[in-house]
């Protein structure tokens, strides 16, 4: 103990004590301070960086998210569209059907009432033509046999003889 | 792994060059002659555990029989009866028994067991007791630039020049390369192992500055000591005594109501017993703690030089029963094994000084009825504050 006390040095400790001091000092100002608040802003940095990250991870599945259900109702819609059209397909083919065979029948009555009607002008126009050529044959032939007048009393008395047979 | 096992080679090769250059400077050192006796290896150790006033290398005795002494002088500065004196310390030419004597405004100094003695007026020559004390002399208050104040300023200046150079490359990249790569671990270890378990995350940082500066100093110069150049820093008591006051004044200052509170007037205790408990932690606070401090450091570093240089100085006292060989060998193998292992006493010491530093720290800053954080239960999420006991 005597050794250990007759060792100490108080010009050492007091030596010693002022140096610690400044180095203390000189350290925080120089090295500590700056060292430390680079370290802490480069660690936020590192968080702030892997909390984007995580974010914009959240974001993108968000958006795939999105995406798909865009994705599933336009996929809908197309179905619902396609099924429409066919519906109006169906629809406009069955009308047009319909439509048609009205109209043709339509066409048809018309058809046959023009044939109908034509016919009858025919027939009255060939009944005319028919009578008024009969006429003409039967004024040719009463000519040729009236020529002579003993024909002519022939006729006259065949005639007379079938309407007194009448 | 390639990494690893080249670190270990490095390691290996400087531990073997410091064993072999300490060997070198015990056989030819000491200021009396070669030392080969026992007696002479014990007064060698001593003398090297004691701070010096020269920076002494080596000594070899010359061909003409005169010993040769390898080193600078460094200034000695004192406050004597008549004021300031100063010269170099070659004045003394590495007298130590107190027979050179300098005179210096008009005071007359001798050295003696590496101390600087001012005669008494009017006495001539130095005159001791039976216990070999000087009668006629007192010691003066001696702010030397000694061996230890010449090492604290190197590692000071190193520190200085490491760090401030670390510093300066965060204002220009995010890393930093080169020799800050290896400072910047460390400083993290220091502030995340260290100063934020046992201060707490609110209020380390005022204190982080000061664990930083102790911790390498104290690291650096352990390691200096291991180093052939024969520093024995933090084997001074002086030394680790302010180190010990720096935290016990840091410690003390800053203590909260709290602190005192536990400390002076202990609740939760029969009145009549707070008088008895608060004697025991003041002498805690302000005697044991910085104690176990100061005793810790200074005792196991000198005893690591102590016990460095006596497997050395195997080489010498058995040379005779073992021959030169046997005993070189068994000197190298065993001292070189307590090298490797106070490499790792030099960081464990700086470590713990400042785990405890940082420890006595915490306690006084302590919250005791701080806010918790509550987890998704509303159960409190015990911190770093809270556990603390369980490790005291």
């Amino acid at each position: 103990m005597e050794t250990l006390l007759n060792d100490f040095s108080p010009g050492l400790f007091i030596v010693q004590t002022i140096l610690l001091l400044g180095l203390i000092f000189l350290l925080v100002k120089v090295a500590w301070k700056p060292i430390l608040t680079s370290l802490n802003e480069r660690e936020e940095g590192i968080h702030g960086a892997l909390e984007a990250a995580e974010k914009a991870r959240a974001e993108m599945q968000n958006l795939q998210a999105d995406n798909e259900k865009l994705l599933k109702d336009a996929r809908a819609e197309r179905e619902a569209m396609l099924k429409e059209a066919r519906e109006i397909k169906d629809k406009m083919i069955t009308d047009s059907k319909e439509q048609a065979k009205v109209e043709g029948d339509k066409m048809l009555k018309q058809a046959q009432a023009a044939i109908e009607s034509e016919k009858k002008a025919a027939v009255a126009d060939i009944k005319n033509q028919v009578a008024e050529l009969s006429i003409e044959i039967a004024e040719k032939v009463l000519k040729e046999q009236l020529a002579n007048k003993d024909q002519q009393l022939k006729l006259v008395e065949s005639m007379l003889g079938d309407v007194k047979l009448n | 792994m390639e990494e690893v096992s080249k670190m270990i080679r490095t390691l290996v090769l400087l531990c073997t060059l410091c064993i072999s250059l300490q060997g070198f400077a015990i056989s030819e050192g000491g200021d009396q002659g070669a030392v080969d006796t026992k007696d002479e290896v014990d007064a060698y150790i001593l003398h090297h555990i004691k701070d010096a006033h020269d920076f002494h290398l080596f000594s070899y005795t010359g061909d003409n029989g005169e010993r040769k002494h390898v080193g600078f002088p460094l200034p000695v500065i004192l406050w004597s009866s008549n004021g300031l004196a100063t010269f170099m310390s070659s004045e003394f030419h590495h007298d130590d028994a107190g027979k050179v004597i300098v005179e210096k405004g008009g005071s007359k100094f001798v050295k003696l067991h590496g101390k600087i003695y001012e005669l008494n007026a009017g006495a001539s020559e130095v005159q001791f007791d039976e216990h070999h004390h000087a009668e006629n002399a007192a010691k003066v208050l001696d702010f030397s630039i000694t061996k230890s104040v010449f090492g604290i300023l190197l590692v000071g200046l190193l520190m200085l020049w490491a760090f401030s150079s670390l510093a300066k490359q965060y204002a220009s990249k995010k890393v930093p390369t080169g020799f800050g790569r290896v400072l910047e671990p460390l400083v993290i270890y220091v502030r995340d192992e260290i100063a934020k378990p046992n201060i707490g995350e609110k209020k380390y940082r005022q204190f982080t500055g000061y664990l930083l500066t102790v911790f390498f100093f104290i690291w650096i110069l352990n390691l200096l000591g291991l180093t052939p150049l024969g520093f024995n820093v933090t084997g001074q008591l002086a030394v680790t005594a302010a180190l010990a006051i720096f935290t016990l004044i840091i410690y003390t200052f800053s203590g909260n109501k709290d602190y005192w509170m536990h400390m002076l007037w202990m609740p939760g205790v029969p009145v009549l017993i707070r008088p008895v408990l608060a004697i025991i932690e003041l002498a805690g606070a302000f005697i044991i703690k910085p104690f176990s401090l100061l005793v810790r450091l200074f005792a196991n570093i000198s005893a690591g030089h102590i016990v460095v240089m006596s497997l050395v100085a195997i080489m010498f006292t058995l040379k005779k029963s073992l021959g030169v060989v046997g005993a070189t060998g068994l000197s190298l193998v065993l001292s070189f094994f307590i090298t490797l292992i106070e490499v790792l006493v030099a960081f464990l010491q700086a470590y713990i000084f400042t785990m405890l530093s940082a420890l006595f720290i915490g306690m006084a800053v302590a919250e005791h009825d701080h806010e918790h954080e509550h987890d998704a239960n509303g159960h409190d999420i015990p911190d770093a504050e809270d556990v603390r006991g369980d490790f005291i």
